[in-house]
């Protein structure tokens, strides 16, 4: 198979340091040599490659930005070009990477208590455990603050009732880090599968993201005792910081399907002769093609700075949903305007465009959709919240 | 166990080679470069067979005309120790590059002193044979399997038509072939080991003068491949085109 050489149209690769681009390059390879060929058939029966899990574990990818408890304790550009390279290989692979990393590591490292890092990172880290994260319910989707799963105290403990709904890694999962409303606020919990009253099932049917488990929580009077209950959250502040972790993954990780799809169409259209010449040579084809790279180009810029700026703790959440608006929305629009230019070949599974196409869809809607971002972004630039 | 790996920085295979103004060298310009194939092999004999003994240690010795310490920093991150990076040699011929490694490798113990079988730039195939030669140690060449027990290696190679076994006493030298103890490629690094790999030691020495006993005259690109022909259409063209598979390409 070709190896991917990456697309640097401004020449940013010297603004890397030299373990940014070697992990870049391990990443690519191993997507190159293990993901790739195995991506294809995942996706076509609609299951999770689980043979990728340990591998992606070995190569130290799941919570790397993260100090301590076998973690690689990488900064966070290192940690985007990860999911770059991983959502070049599929969005649902760089979607579980993202779980269990920035929604289910990050939450028991920022609000867990000692024993529960003790507990769960280590396992978390090698993947002899997975975990999912449940927010989202069926009724409260872009308003998880209305959110009706209810944590009650019962003697030691706390019983919870409620569905949580297009919960990434559900039925694969070993632990759910679960949001749920109690008296004094919204709290986070460590539900682990085999609790009473836990239960996980499947989301069929799915057009987009077919290598990659989704699927509902149900909690019906689901006992989960006091010492898993997160001590450090803060509400559902807490819960969000969770979302703007994975929303920086998914930032980059949209660069990485729009890398793979430029490069796709761009060695097509000039190989595939129509008329007289190759396609690449109709100024048609060019001008997408041009588009293609530009924003692309764009998007590198934009997901360079703010992991620069996440490293000195100063990206704020509102930039890293103007990169996850626009990336997204642009390597759904590359993705489009790859599965054209193929032509008849684009909608054959040989090529990626479709099923980045399609993946990218759910992207475009999950961790935020690209209107809520709008509006996040709105409200901090007028000072008027526009949301209702 | 005392491990050595002596590793060679090479285009990588996706690169797009140019020649140099002046004919003699490769325009490094824009070129990303890699560890040889069959080192990378090397270094991963050498790494598990550290494992698996449990002691010793793993040195990596790398030369690069500018100092240059890509490759010496990948084969860290996958896992050995320390590395020794001589720095020169552009101009170097396989004489003169063992030369160098000889004089680097001698004032240290190593049990055993692993090269891959060829470097895949020039496929000189000449460095090991000749660095054990000038340090006088026994060396064996091209294996496909290796094995170390009570102070002697045990290597098996393919020859013409069937196998061999050899056994040699450490110190000493072994280059590998693909395959070897059902190797084929490294390990990848991992993120863990991409951040240790700059606290691990790197000694840097300069590569002494050594006199190439080649003179390169000069490199030269493959010929362009000509166009192909086209004889004719359809069942028509069929009796000219095994004439001339026949007749001028003499496949048929």
């Amino acid at each position: 198979m070709r190896k991917f050489k990456g697309v640097d149209f401004y020449d940013l690769d010297p603004l890397l340091s030299d373990e940014e681009r070697m992990v870049r390059r391990t990443v690519r390879d191993f997507v190159d040599d293990r993901l790739l060929p195995v991506i294809r058939e995942a996706w076509e029966k609609g299951e999770f490659p689980k043979s990728l899990i340990p591998q992606i574990a070995e190569l130290g990818l799941f919570g790397a930005t993260l100090q301590g408890y076998g973690c690689a304790g990488m900064n966070s550009v290192a940690y985007g070009l990860c999911m770059q390279e991983l959502e070049r290989g599929d969005s649902g692979i760089r979607s579980f990477a993202s779980v269990q990393s920035g929604l289910v590591m990050y939450p028991i490292h920022a609000f867990g208590s000692d024993a529960q890092k003790d507990k769960y990172l280590p396992r978390l880290q090698s993947s002899k455990i997975i975990g999912c994260f449940g927010l989202t319910e069926p009724d409260f989707g872009s308003n998880p603050g209305g959110m009706k799963t209810r944590a009650e105290r019962k003697g030691d403990g706390w019983v919870l009732n409620g569905t949580k709904m297009w919960i990434t890694n559900a039925d694969l999962a070993d632990i759910a880090v679960v949001w749920a409303r109690a008296d004094d606020g919204i709290q986070g919990f460590i539900v682990e599968r085999g609790m009473k009253g836990f239960e996980t099932q499947e989301i069929r049917g799915k057009l987009s993201l077919r290598a990659s488990d989704t699927g509902e929580i149900l909690l019906r009077d689901c006992e989960v005792p006091e010492a898993n209950r997160l001590p450090g959250t803060q509400g559902l502040k807490s819960a969000l910081a969770c979302l703007n972790q994975a929303r920086y993954g998914i930032a980059w990780g949209a660069v990485g399907a729009a890398m793979g799809c430029y490069e796709e169409a761009l060695e097509y259209s000039k190989q595939r002769i129509q008329f007289t010449k190759p396609i690449a040579g109709y100024q048609l084809v060019q001008r997408k093609l041009v588009e293609m790279v530009t924003e692309i180009t764009k998007a590198q810029l934009l997901c360079l700075q703010l992991g620069r700026l996440k490293d000195q703790g100063k990206a704020s959440f509102v930039q890293v949903s103007m990169a996850k608006r626009n990336n997204v929305f642009h390597a759904l629009e590359i993705a489009r305007m790859a599965r054209d230019i193929l032509g008849g070949n684009g909608i054959i599974n040989e090529y990626s465009a479709m099923r980045h196409m399609c993946n990218l869809e759910t992207v475009y809607t999950y961790e935020g959709t690209h209107d809520i971002h709008t509006l996040i972004i709105g409200e901090h630039i007028t000072g008027i919240p526009a949301y209702f | 166990m005392n491990l050595a790996v002596c590793f060679k920085r090479v285009p990588d295979t996706t690169a797009k080679i140019r020649i140099a103004s002046g004919g003699k060298a490769i325009d490094p310009q824009g070129v990303e470069f890699a560890i040889s194939p069959y080192d990378a092999i090397a270094l991963e004999v050498a790494l598990r067979l550290k494992e698996k003994s449990g002691a010793g240690e793993v040195v990596g010795v790398s030369m690069d005309p500018e100092g240059n310490d890509v490759a010496i920093r990948k084969a860290l991150a996958i896992g050995v120790d320390r590395a020794v990076l001589v720095k020169g040699g552009a101009t170097f011929d396989s004489h003169a590059t063992a030369q160098v490694l000889a004089a680097v490798l001698k004032p240290r113990s190593f049990d055993v002193i692993f090269f891959g079988k060829q470097a895949i730039d020039d496929d000189a195939f000449q460095v090991p044979t000749m660095v054990a030669q000038l340090l006088g140690l026994p060396r064996v060449n091209v294996c496909t399997s290796v094995e170390i027990e009570g102070g002697r290696a045990k290597c098996r190679r393919q020859i013409e038509g069937g196998e061999e076994s050899v056994e040699l006493a450490l110190p000493c030298v072994i280059s590998v072939q693909k395959g070897v103890n059902g190797i084929h490629d490294n390990r990848f690094p991992t993120m863990k080991g991409i951040m240790a790999a700059k606290s691990k030691p790197v000694e840097t020495v300069a590569a002494p003068a050594f006199e190439p006993t080649l003179e390169l005259v000069s490199l030269e690109l493959p010929p362009e491949r000509p166009p192909g022909r086209i004889v004719g259409q359809g069942a028509a063209a069929v009796p000219e085109l095994v004439r001339l598979l026949k007749e001028e390409a003499k496949v048929l």
